[in-house]
């Protein structure tokens, strides 16, 4: 028999934060990934809240494509607050 | 891909490991790293899988409910550990189909210890203090590895493994303030488990060929025999402490070494068990056989229910 489909786990360690990425697991269904996710990878309270999602939904950034897709931000110093030379006795700006 | 190109990769790969950079799933890596690492990633879940039997064997017989919740929670540990392994196994391209069949059919190995029996509850107490405690120092090291996936597994592994061996040690406490054949089952169980242990990390480094490279990939940080002094030198004081005797004779702390020294290994015996003639190796693998075909209705009923399902809608995600 064939595996089940593979599922992407996020979970939200507490509110006010992000749902962040912590692994994946196999599941019959959203349902199934939902509790088996809770036994997986929250056992020690470590959760509030997560997401399950088909892993097969992710479209992905290829690693090879990585200098051309993020070259565009290479040479834009100027989105950085350093770029702008201020005085020193300018203080918190 | 021609062959220079693939030998600039791997220059290119070989730099970003020795700068520290981890290697992430689709990133590009030869062969042979992919190899190495399903064979040990996959292993070292095996093991955690196997691990929960000898144990999982005791939770109906154990002699308080504060043990028989620890112990349980301890197997689900393991349970979980399996599974996060086998998960960044299978960002190597290999499905969970196929890791499964690679145990079941025997092809693939597990840790040896777990082919030892477990035949009293002071083996509860041995196991957790003295394997977890091995496991412990192998998979601290590894926090450091180069793969990704497998660096992630183990931080969340040891962060949850660490009541195992505590657990363990206070089984051990408990009895060693026992009576007297509560005290003789504690050192029982250390006179059984204590070379076995020590076998958990490996042949000798002389004799551990691939150590050198594992070293390079930085899947291996530390030799077996350093990881192997360490577990000695932390483990002594530990038995000391609760009147405990390390059955070996030749052990003695060296004051030029800084370090314990031990007696001799039976290797034949390590070579015995790691090829399939251990005490329990037959009996492992028939249980996980027989557990995998008797959940397989579980599995299918499953995934037709699935499929019943599937023209609901999901819940949105907030």
């Amino acid at each position: 028999m064939k595996d089940w489909p593979l599922w992407e786990v996020f979970i939200r360690s507490k509110n006010g934060l992000e749902h962040r990425h912590c692994g994946s697991l196999h599941a019959a269904d959203a349902q199934m990934a939902l509790e088996n996710a809770r036994d997986v990878y929250t056992r020690r309270s470590e959760g509030v809240s997560i997401w399950v999602v088909p892993s097969a939904m992710i479209t992905a950034s290829q690693p090879e494509e990585s200098a051309e897709l993020f070259d565009p931000a290479a040479d834009k110093a100027y989105r950085h607050p350093t770029f702008y030379v201020l005085p020193d006795e300018l203080k918190h700006m | 891909m021609s062959e220079m190109e693939i030998k600039s990769l791997e220059e290119r790969f070989n730099q970003r490991i020795a700068n520290d950079e981890k290697i992430e799933a689709k990133d590009w890596m030869p062969e042979k790293y992919r190899k190495t690492h399903i064979r040990q990633i996959s292993q070292h879940a095996h093991s955690e899988i196997v691990g929960m039997l000898p144990e999982g064997n005791w939770i109906t017989r154990c002699p308080t409910l504060r043990r028989k919740v620890a112990l349980l929670a301890k197997v689900q540990d393991e349970g979980g550990h399996g599974l996060y392994l086998y998960s960044a196994a299978e960002t190597l391209g290999i499905s969970r189909e196929e890791l499964i069949e690679q145990l079941l059919s025997g092809e693939a190995k597990y840790s040896s210890i777990f082919n030892y029996p477990a035949l009293t509850w002071a083996d509860m107490g041995a196991i957790g203090w003295l394997v977890d405690g091995a496991a412990i120092m192998n998979q601290v090291a590894l926090i450091n590895t180069s793969y990704g996936p497998y660096s992630r597994a183990m931080i969340r592994i040891c962060k949850e493994e660490s009541f195992h061996q505590r657990q363990g040690y206070e089984i051990m406490m408990a009895l060693m303030n026992g009576t007297q054949d509560q005290r003789d089952m504690a050192q029982d169980a250390l006179n059984r488990w204590w070379w076995p242990s020590l076998m958990m990390f490996g042949p000798r480094d002389a004799e551990s060929p691939n150590t050198e490279q594992s070293m390079r990939w930085k899947l291996k940080r530390k030799t077996n025999d350093e990881l192997r002094q360490a577990f000695v030198d932390q483990t002594v004081p530990q038995a000391e402490l609760i009147g405990l005797r390390i059955p070996d004779d030749k052990l003695k702390w060296n004051e030029d070494r800084k370090h314990y020294d031990f007696g001799d290994i039976d290797w034949e015996e390590f070579w015995q068990v790691v090829n399939g003639h251990g005490p329990c190796n037959k009996q492992r693998l028939e249980a996980r056989r027989k557990a995998h075909e008797e959940g397989a209705w579980v599995r299918d009923a499953a995934m037709a229910y699935a499929e019943k399902q599937s023209n609901k809608p999901l819940r949105v995600a907030v």
